[in-house]
């Protein structure tokens, strides 16, 4: 089991458990970040914190603190 | 005639403003929305008889209420019911878009759903099918391309049929299929919590559903914007890169364009109009006393605004055309992390910059933020960022006192409000605000060129502010100030020091007889520059006797010379800048602050603290000179 702080830049995983909690919970799935949605790391910010991924079809930030609460499921490797 | 409503509501950054002013011609009231600073911009146009009330709703992802923006949506389409909503979609992040669309139309309000960005789907290789989107929302679909006005008659013909198009609203199978599951969904839910987590879940598969059906993706290509982000935000050039923009920034207001237009003016307003107003008055045979109030009252203190207005707009201006960008977002992206070690988010980081400029916009710019902790505290540390309107005086006093180093000074004084800034946030997010840090979540949008009348109605809307209160509160206060400079109970006043204006600025100053600047002319320009903080400079300038105080620093300090000189050393003077840096902002800031805050308890606090902050630093500054021996 890893969650989405480990995943490199580049790797494409599927969430598998969104463990964040309170209100922000219901905002990271309103946002798309839902069991089995697809979600590509795209980089991490200059000062190494947050990071950006790919949600759907656009582009959303967050900090590796809540990146650390969503469990996900590798499927591709990077390239 | 009858009137008819139709609200614009989508997603932030769809294109909502574009077509808004398509739609309208860019002819608007923007107010605000009741109770809140959150902006509400209304246009009117007539069509075959009927006017019809076009609304933008400020952009939101949901309706769930997680946000104030989201309240207001949430309120408006349950108590205003609109005729019509037309919901922006943006066509290239169709998904996450239609979550809304879906909020809508569970809500059955009246709506028709308008695929905007139809360009920029294309480049991104998607093919929408709008007949079976159609089907499976049971609502019209349109799509445009806002920018190139692409579409935009298919949305007036829309606005001319509004109303029936309203009553046409005919559902479909699939739709009423969804609805019948949802349904059954929130039945099953014991607790009834009508936002649980099943229902996002069914909305997004219903989405999937729609999508697998209606929309056609090429193989993924990577965009612009996307190449030029790998560069904007790369790991080791990002740093460089924004902080070659904010010294782009700022060369360009306060040095290459801002400035030197200010000055322009400068000499316009005290050379031709001056010599033009002085002329006139002198042919119409106008009293001494009016000749004075014109001249020295309203040209000397409403002139010493205006010429600033060139330097402000040029800041907004850049801001508005950073914002149209979509850099911002990658301004909070690179900045988080700083920003958390005083315990807020990279959102804050923007309201702070824009407190360079004016710290009324800063103050509603704070918003951004998620977090009502964040909110207040970025709220209450932004007017310590050296707004524009307080340069006036550096420059004067450095002018003076420190000839050859004003740049060190000012600069010194730049610094040293951000540093108070962090150690105040730092000490209300441990004693009035604690609590654990709110998550950052933040959509970072595609690199865009705005569009000119984006921008330039962007930099009006911004910065007429200004413009406003040289005409009505520096207006009055510069009558008013001249009046009491020049009457006393007993009539005119032979000397300004028997005025009443000495007497008011003679109870002030014993409050600062301990920082070397305990005269009632510093009283007076302490108390006016709660007004406005640039007044600090014209008041001097009618207290001291200069009749018509030039705008250049230099000359200024010339006129000056003599009467400050004699009262500031050079120890005084820079306390008294200290002090003109941090203490009560000006009265704009402080209805911010009441609309922003919500409360007169917070709103007073938020205006005193800072004077008890300011007394005491640069009492501090002043008195540690001496002991220095710097005095
Ligand atoms: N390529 C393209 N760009 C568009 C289109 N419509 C709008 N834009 C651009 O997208 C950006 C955002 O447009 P706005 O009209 O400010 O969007 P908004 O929804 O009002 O944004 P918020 O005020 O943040 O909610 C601007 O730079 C527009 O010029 C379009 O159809 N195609």
């Amino acid at each position: 089991m890893i969650t989405l702080k480990e995943v490199k830049p580049g790797q494409t995983v599927l969430v598998d458990d969104v463990k964040v909690t309170g209100q922000a919970r219901l905002r990271f799935m309103a946002m798309g970040v839902i069991k089995g949605a697809q979600i590509k790391v795209k980089k991490v910010a200059p000062l190494g914190d947050p990071i950006e991924v790919q949600v759907k079809s656009y582009n959303l930030s967050f900090r590796r603190s809540e990146a650390e609460q969503i469990v996900v499921v590798p499927i591709s490797a990077p390239m | 005639m009858s009137v008819i409503t139709v609200a614009l509501a989508g997603n932030p950054n769809t294109g909502k403003s574009t077509i808004f002013n398509a739609l309208t011609g860019a002819r608007q009231h923007i107010g605000n929305w009741p109770g809140v600073t959150v902006e509400k911009k209304v246009g009117k146009v007539s069509k075959g008889g009927r006017q019809i009330n076009i609304i933008d709703l400020p952009g939101t992802y949901s309706l769930n209420e997680y946000s104030l923006e989201e309240k207001i949506v949430n309120d408006y389409l349950l108590r205003e019911k609109p005729d019509l909503v037309i919901n922006i979609v943006d066509a290239s992040n169709i998904e996450r878009n239609l979550y809304l669309t879906l909020q809508l139309l569970e809500k059955n309000v009246p709506t028709v759903v308008n695929l905007n960005m139809m360009d920029e789907a294309k480049i991104k290789g998607y093919e929408v099918n709008i007949e079976t989107l159609g089907e499976y929302l049971g609502v019209p679909v349109i799509s445009t391309v806002a920018t190139s006005k692409k579409g935009i008659s298919q949305l007036t013909d829309l606005l001319d049929a509004a109303s029936e198009a309203a009553s046409t609203k005919t559902g479909s199978r699939l739709w009423a299929e969804y609805l019948e599951e949802l349904a059954r969904l929130k039945k099953s839910h014991k607790d009834g919590d009508p936002e649980g987590e099943e229902i996002i879940e069914a909305r997004y598969h219903y989405i999937n559903k729609m999508l697998d059906k209606a929309l056609v993706k090429d193989e993924e290509k990577v965009t612009f914007s996307e190449r030029l982000d790998e560069i904007i935000t790369h790991r080791v050039l990002g740093i460089p890169i924004f902080l070659g923009i904010m010294y782009l920034m700022f060369q360009l207001t306060f040095a290459w364009v801002g400035q030197p237009v200010s000055d322009w003016l400068d000499g316009f307003v005290n050379g031709p109009l001056a010599e033009t107003a002085d002329g006139a008055l002198a042919a119409v045979g106008a009293a001494k006393w009016l000749h004075s109030l014109v001249i020295d009252g309203i040209i000397g203190g409403v002139g010493s605004v205006i010429v600033f207005v060139p330097l402000i707009f040029t800041l907004f201006l850049l801001i508005s055309i950073l914002d149209g960008t979509g850099y911002m977002a990658r301004v909070a992206f690179i900045m988080d992390r700083a920003m958390r070690r005083i315990g807020l988010s990279g959102k804050a980081f923007l309201p702070m910059l824009i407190g360079f400029g004016c710290n009324v916009p800063a103050v509603m710019g704070c918003r951004a933020l998620d977090s009502e902790k964040d909110r207040r505290i970025a709220i209450m540390i932004a007017p310590f960022m050296s707004c524009g309107a307080r340069l006036p005086v550096y420059a004067l006093f450095a002018a003076i006192f420190f000839p050859g180093s004003e740049s060190v000074v000012t600069l010194s004084l730049y610094l040293l409000g951000i540093f108070i800034a962090i150690i105040m946030a730092l000490v209300f997010k441990n004693t009035l605000f604690k609590g654990a840090a709110e998550p950052f979540l933040m959509e970072m949008p595609p690199y865009r060129i705005p569009t000119l009348q984006t921008v330039l109605l962007q930099t009006w809307e911004k910065g007429k502010g200004f413009l406003v209160r040289a005409g009505t509160i520096i207006f009055s206060m510069s009558v008013i100030i001249w009046l009491l400079s020049s009457y006393n109970f007993s009539g005119a006043a032979e000397e300004i020091n028997e005025s009443l204006l000495a007497a008011i600025g003679g109870i002030i100053a014993p409050i600062f007889a301990l920082h070397g600047f305990g005269s009632w002319e510093t009283g007076v320009a302490v108390l006016t520059g709660i007004l406005a903080k640039e007044a600090v400079v014209s008041t001097l300038g009618v207290v001291y006797g200069v009749a018509e105080l030039a705008e250049e620093a230099v000359e200024a300090a010339t006129q000056l010379q003599a009467s400050i000189g004699a009262v500031f050393t050079g120890l005084s003077a820079y306390a008294f800048l200290v002090f003109t840096l941090l203490y009560t902002p000006c009265m704009a800031v402080i209805g911010t602050f009441k609309k922003e805050l919500g409360s007169w308890k917070w709103t007073l606090f938020s205006a005193l603290y800072p004077f008890v902050l300011a007394w005491l630093i640069s009492l501090l500054v002043y008195r540690g000179g001496l002991l220095l021996g710097l005095g």
